[in-house]
């Protein structure tokens, strides 16, 4: 078995405050991993120190095989990160876009070009190659961000709240997205708030006060806290005094 | 990463600088015409003060008359007379030396003319390098001479006065020479420090920074992305502000033109620093403009020698001076285009922009860490 992320006591202090407090976490290559969390638990933080963007105070953790603190290179090469804010440019057109992101990751023109014609074509957005990107409706541009995420075929994905605003069934096609990158052999590590979302994980983490709570399969979560949605589970960890 | 992949990350970040850069026509029309703009507008309302107007007198009649009229000259605060003489020979070297802005030259028997009722050709010759303050000239003298004419005894038709512009090359017309450079310096100023700071600050506030920054490409191949743009931006504008400041005023480029780009391309990456610095210390867009406005426009301004001489400054903001780099951009500048200097007169002032250019880089670069840590 492989890992594709692997998180020893991953800690993360701003001042007194602890942000993220010794997590540690495993997810298998190939897993749809949901990593759960009130606002304000530590997700971001944590998602962060994964992907290269924040130091940790201590700890340590390996994505893609190669250690966030001293191959941080490697690491940015082997993941794509998808972040709660839009992350394409409203202003370039979508062609420019993939391009753009493309040539970013050293992929040549001849790939890019290719790439870009099967991802428009699974998106039905061949016609609108030369729109502004700002044109288009949010469910789109979602979607479009995930695969321009996946453009370089990346070992593990980190995905920040994806589905944020988006109508349900939009949602229903970004899980499938999802489940045809996991199925290619993509690692997917997602946040979310939506708990028929976290139904369609693996496995899943929920995240209080900087520490995992919880963390198995949505059906091991429902049984060990006697629950009969995950919604419930959530509900009673985050305010375990309820 | 291999060499070639990382090429193509640059080239594929600086395509969508540029993309970004062409698809803002309004912008990119602003940035491209204003250093047209300001030559022009700068170079016509900074030179309207004309109160010390030299005047030189050629008086071939030499007659109460004609003495009059010197008199006048000489008791108005805004006349000057630097040169008098019988012929209209003393002119032609006083002109070419800028020495004299208006010359007056007296028909032989003036007095006789006028008392005859015969007409009487007075000339005024003006020096009209700059047409504005060339006609505000011409209007004072008149104004003079007709003051004068209005004093006449007796009879005082006939009289004529025979304005002659002439387009003299000037090489004393010291405001113009002296803003153009400061011009430059401004509107560098201007397109690197603000729009470095204002591109760099809309990323990190659309998030899409983040993104950039979790890819493969180093935080240098993003700055560099960044700024090339900009850069080259830069040099179409000195290259338009050149040509502009030759055209309309004549201005004279007297050193090396290769010199000058240099040092153009020099004083561009202290304010694509500067600008790159702005934007890891402020928070938003708007912030980042302002507080670019506020290091890059006031000091290039007021505090660089381009409208008002160091040297007037208070002592405190003397000091000051020191560290604003348009400063010492525009001593290069001016010693390039008006003395020909060259490298080894301005070394001193290539060094301390060079120093300044490598302390805001150093600057930048620990804000943009820290303000990501």
């Amino acid at each position: 078995m492989t890992l594709a992320i692997e998180v020893r006591d991953l800690t993360r202090r701003f001042g007194d405050f602890t942000a993220v407090d010794a997590i540690s976490v495993e997810v298998r290559a190939g897993e749809v991993f949901g990593f759960l969390g009130a606002n304000g638990a530590g997700k971001t933080t944590a998602i962060r120190m994964l992907i290269g963007l924040l130091a940790p105070t201590s700890g340590s953790a390996r994505v893609a095989g190669f250690d966030v603190l001293t191959q941080s290179e490697d690491v940015r090469r082997n993941i794509g990160y998808m972040s709660q804010r839009f992350s394409l440019y409203d202003d370039l057109t979508v062609s420019e876009n993939i391009t753009l992101y493309g040539g970013i990751y050293g992929l040549d023109d001849a790939t890019i070009s290719a790439r870009m014609d099967a991802m428009l074509q699974t998106l039905d957005l061949a016609s609108a190659r030369r729109s502004m990107v700002r044109s288009l409706p949010l469910g789109w541009k979602q979607k479009l961000a995930f695969s321009v995420a996946m453009l370089h075929r990346p070992r593990v994905v980190f995905l920040d709240e994806p589905t944020g605003g988006v109508d349900p069934i939009t949602r229903r096609q970004f899980w499938e997205m999802i489940y045809a990158a996991a199925a290619e052999g993509t690692t997917v590590f997602a946040t979310t708030h939506y708990m028929d979302e976290a139904e369609y994980c693996d496995r899943l983490s929920i995240m209080v006060d900087g520490r995992i709570a919880a963390m198995g399969t949505p059906g091991e979560l429902k049984a060990a806290y006697n629950a009969p949605s995950l919604d419930e589970v959530f509900v009673r960890l985050a305010r375990p005094a309820a | 990463m291999r060499a070639p992949g990382r090429l193509r990350a640059l080239r594929a970040f600086v395509l969508k600088e540029l993309w970004h850069i062409l698809r803002d026509r309004q912008t990119l029309t602003i940035l491209l015409l204003m250093p047209l703009a300001q030559v022009v507008l700068f170079g016509f309302a900074i030179r309207t003060d004309v109160t010390d107007i030299r005047v030189a007198i050629v008086d071939q009649a030499v007659d109460a008359d004609s003495k009059a009229l010197h008199a006048r000259f000489a008791g108005t605060s805004r006349f000057r007379i630097v040169a008098t003489g019988p012929t209209t020979h003393l002119l032609e070297p006083l002109f070419r030396r800028g020495a004299v802005d208006v010359a007056l030259v007296i028909p032989p028997g003036l007095a006789n003319d006028l008392a005859a009722g015969a007409p009487a050709r007075l000339q005024l010759i003006t020096d009209a390098s700059n047409p504005n303050t060339g006609s505000t000239m011409q209007a004072y003298a008149g104004a003079v001479i007709a003051g004068w004419q209005a004093d006449l005894p007796g009879t005082r038709a006939g009289l004529q006065v025979v304005p002659q512009v002439r387009m003299r090359f000037n090489q004393t017309l010291e405001s113009v020479n002296l803003f153009v450079p400061g011009l430059i310096a401004l509107v560098l100023t201007l397109v690197t420090a603000l729009m470095t700071a204002i591109s760099l600050s809309r990323e990190m506030e659309r998030g899409t920074l983040e993104v950039l920054l979790v890819s493969p490409l180093h935080p240098w191949q993003i700055i560099l992305g960044k700024v090339a743009p900009y850069l080259l931006l830069a040099f179409a504008n000195v290259v338009t502000a050149l040509v502009a400041a030759w055209v309309v005023f004549q201005v004279p480029l007297r050193g090396s033109l290769l010199l000058l780009l240099g040092a153009s391309m020099l004083y561009s990456l202290v304010g694509l620093a500067l600008g790159v610095l702005v934007a890891a210390r402020t928070g938003s867009q708007r912030t980042a403009m302002i507080g670019a406005m506020l290091v890059t426009m006031l000091p290039s301004t007021l505090l660089s020698g381009m409208i008002f001489p160091i040297a007037s400054l208070p002592t405190p903001l003397q000091i000051v001076s020191n560290v604003v780099p348009a400063r010492w951009f525009i001593v290069v500048v001016r010693g390039i285009m008006l003395k020909g200097a060259g490298v080894v007169h301005l070394w001193q002032e290539f060094t301390i922009l060079t120093a300044i250019f490598l302390l805001l880089l150093v600057a930048a670069t620990r804000s943009f860490k820290e303000r990501l840590a």
